[in-house]
């Protein structure tokens, strides 16, 4: 379809003239062209463009308020490294990694303890979830271990699991497990009680059994909402294993942080913190972009 | 009446109490009795909440009347079953799978040859309409489109009756219209047992070869009518049907009854 007509008798009204550039767009410095036939727009969320230029401007203000508050000498090396020391760091720390092991290493290690507390938490946690929205039996037994657990911080459960598991990598993967457990149990079971019984009874109609219903319906019709929690849980572990390496732990990135203070590394500290965070925004990304790949029909019932 | 030797769709008195969880209980039904020979379509109008789905989810056997029963083809509904399809007003299909895979899903579950519920699925497919939208997923479609879907899907595991729900209550008018003139084409050509709940009475006149008007409280069976126009509506065009006297007579009819009745309703609101 085209917006052009072959009626000859429709004159098509002329497209709006100074349509600014897609850069100018880009950048948040004019609002798209649906937005810009708006009248209302204070107050219409959807009018607020990504005022990308504001965020590149807050970017430079703080790389030029480190270059200068450093290179004047404003804040001790100790407290916060001037940008050479960091490249260098940088450098020096690709090269020849932290502590005998390599930097990637470091991440790896991090990363590792994450995937595998979050694939053991959805592989007890789903299947958890599902007892629990489908059968009452299911539902009362775990249901005091569930909303116990769910509001206590898992960092909180690091004294016990050092006490009961030492500090060897069981224990941490141990907390991440438990970190993600309790998350997914309950994704998997508001995955399964938010299915819409007109589905379910068309199921049964069209002659499926028990079992039928539970995997070409119920299952399916909770994948949302378990990759949701999936995307919850690695946010939440990740965070949890910094911390957890933070207090315990030979080799990770929250360790790397950890050593590199006591020896007042700061320029190693704030590698480190950067890393973190890319890390977890990437997780993020690649989450959601798995996400509508994997689950393209999400909200559209 | 006992329905255990009959042919076609028996509902045999029957009663639903629903109990509230708060004490006190609504009188869904109250000795509801039909008797459907195979092949009929069968209309039921009557005002909100005067139990038509009460009645359609005790024939699909979603629900277990408090007294009576149903019965089909001598035996007795305890439970949903393939020989029972049903068709929601929206909302019921599958949104994970595309309109073939929610089309060939009865015949996939009982395990049917995928060569043969694929030619199946083609020829329903041409049949609805939908040609060439068989790979595509349903949330893309027009909300008669999916109707469409759910109606193909139905009628793709061959049951022996077909319950509806509303099918076209969220349509617009044209293309309940159209809608309405492939129901009528679908039932001739499969010869199937239609229930058809509707809120239109222009629908339900010109679909039902019987229709019944339900009154509420408690719900029961008013007024039973025998009608041509179902028949008429296989040679001749639905506008002149809609058009003649003797359906706008009918149509007024039945309007100022259910008029009435909620009118009844709303003066027992205001009390
Ligand atoms: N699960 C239930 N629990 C209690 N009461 C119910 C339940 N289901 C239906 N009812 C009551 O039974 C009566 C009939 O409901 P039903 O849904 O069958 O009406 P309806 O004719 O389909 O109405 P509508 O035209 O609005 O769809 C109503 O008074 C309703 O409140
Ligand atoms: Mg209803």
């Amino acid at each position: 379809m085209t917006d052009q007509s072959n009626d000859p008798n429709i004159k098509l009204v002329a497209a709006p003239q100074e349509t600014p550039s897609a850069l100018m767009m880009w950048l948040g410095m004019a609002d798209n062209s649906f937005t810009r036939q708006k009248t209302v727009k204070f107050g219409d969320p959807s009018a607020v463009n990504s005022g990308r230029l504001w965020s590149f401007v807050t970017i430079i203000l703080l790389l030029l308020l480190w270059w200068v508050s450093t290179s004047f000498g404003w804040v001790k090396p100790i407290y916060w490294p001037s940008f050479e020391a960091v490249g260098s760091r940088m450098t020096k720390l690709l090269d020849q990694g932290f502590r005998n092991t390599e930097l990637w290493e470091h991440v790896f290690i991090s990363v590792y303890r994450v995937l595998s507390g979050v694939f053991f938490g959805a592989l007890v946690g789903i299947p958890l979830g599902f007892a629990m929205g489908l059968s009452s039996t299911a539902r009362g037994l775990f249901d005091p271990i569930v909303e116990f657990m769910r509001p206590i911080p898992p960092l909180a459960l690091i004294p016990l699991i050092i006490l009961w598991l030492g500090i060897d990598e069981t224990a941490k993967i141990t907390l991440l497990f438990l970190a993600a457990l309790f998350i997914m149990i309950i994704a998997a079971r508001s995955g399964v009680s938010g299915v819409k019984i007109s589905k379910v009874h068309a199921a049964y109609s069209l002659g499926a059994s028990k079992f039928q219903v539970l995997k070409n319906v119920i299952l399916p019709n909770a994948l949302p909402e378990i990759f949701t929690g999936i995307r919850t849980a690695m946010g939440v572990c990740w965070g949890t294993v910094v911390a957890a390496e933070l207090v315990a732990a030979e080799k990770g990135v929250g360790s790397m942080i950890m050593i590199a203070k006591n020896f007042l590394q700061t320029d190693t500290v704030v590698i480190g913190i950067i890393i973190i965070g890319i890390i977890g925004y990437a997780i993020e990304m690649i989450m959601r972009m798995l996400e509508s790949w994997l689950i393209p029909w999400r909200g559209k019932g | 009446m006992t329905g255990a030797n009959h042919n076609g769709l028996v509902v045999d008195d029957v009663s639903m109490v629903f109990t509230l969880p708060g004490g006190g209980s609504v009188h869904a039904l109250n000795n509801v009795s039909l008797d459907l020979k195979s092949g009929e379509l069968l209309s039921v109008l009557g005002p909100s909440g005067c139990g038509k789905t009460t009645l359609l989810n005790i024939i699909a056997g979603f629900l277990a009347p408090t007294v009576g029963a149903v019965f089909l083809n001598g035996n007795q509904v305890v439970g949903p079953d393939a020989e029972r399809g049903i068709v929601f007003q929206q909302g019921a299909l599958f949104e994970w799978l595309n309109v073939r895979k929610n089309i060939s899903f009865g015949p996939r579950m009982a395990g049917k040859p995928a060569k043969e519920t694929n030619e199946k699925v083609d020829h329903l497919l041409n049949i609805v309409g939908l040609g060439d939208f068989g790979d595509k997923p349903v949330y893309q479609l027009s909300g008669g489109m999916q109707q469409r879907v759910a109606l193909a899907r139905c009628l793709a595991n061959e049951p022996d009756v077909i319950l509806m729900d509303e099918p076209l209550g969220a349509l617009d008018a044209l293309t309940r219209e159209k809608m309405q003139g492939l129901v009528l084409k679908l039932w001739k050509e499969t010869g199937k047992t239609i229930v058809l709940i509707t809120h239109s009475v222009e629908e339900a006149l010109f679909l039902g070869e019987r229709l019944i008007v339900m009154a509420p409280r408690p719900g029961r069976i008013h007024k039973e009518y025998n009608l041509p126009f179902a028949e008429q509506g296989l040679t001749q065009s639905p506008r002149d049907i809609k058009a003649s006297a003797e359906f706008i007579e009918k149509r007024e009819e039945i309007l100022s009854m259910i008029w009435e009745m909620e009118e009844e309703i709303m003066g027992g609101m205001d009390k």
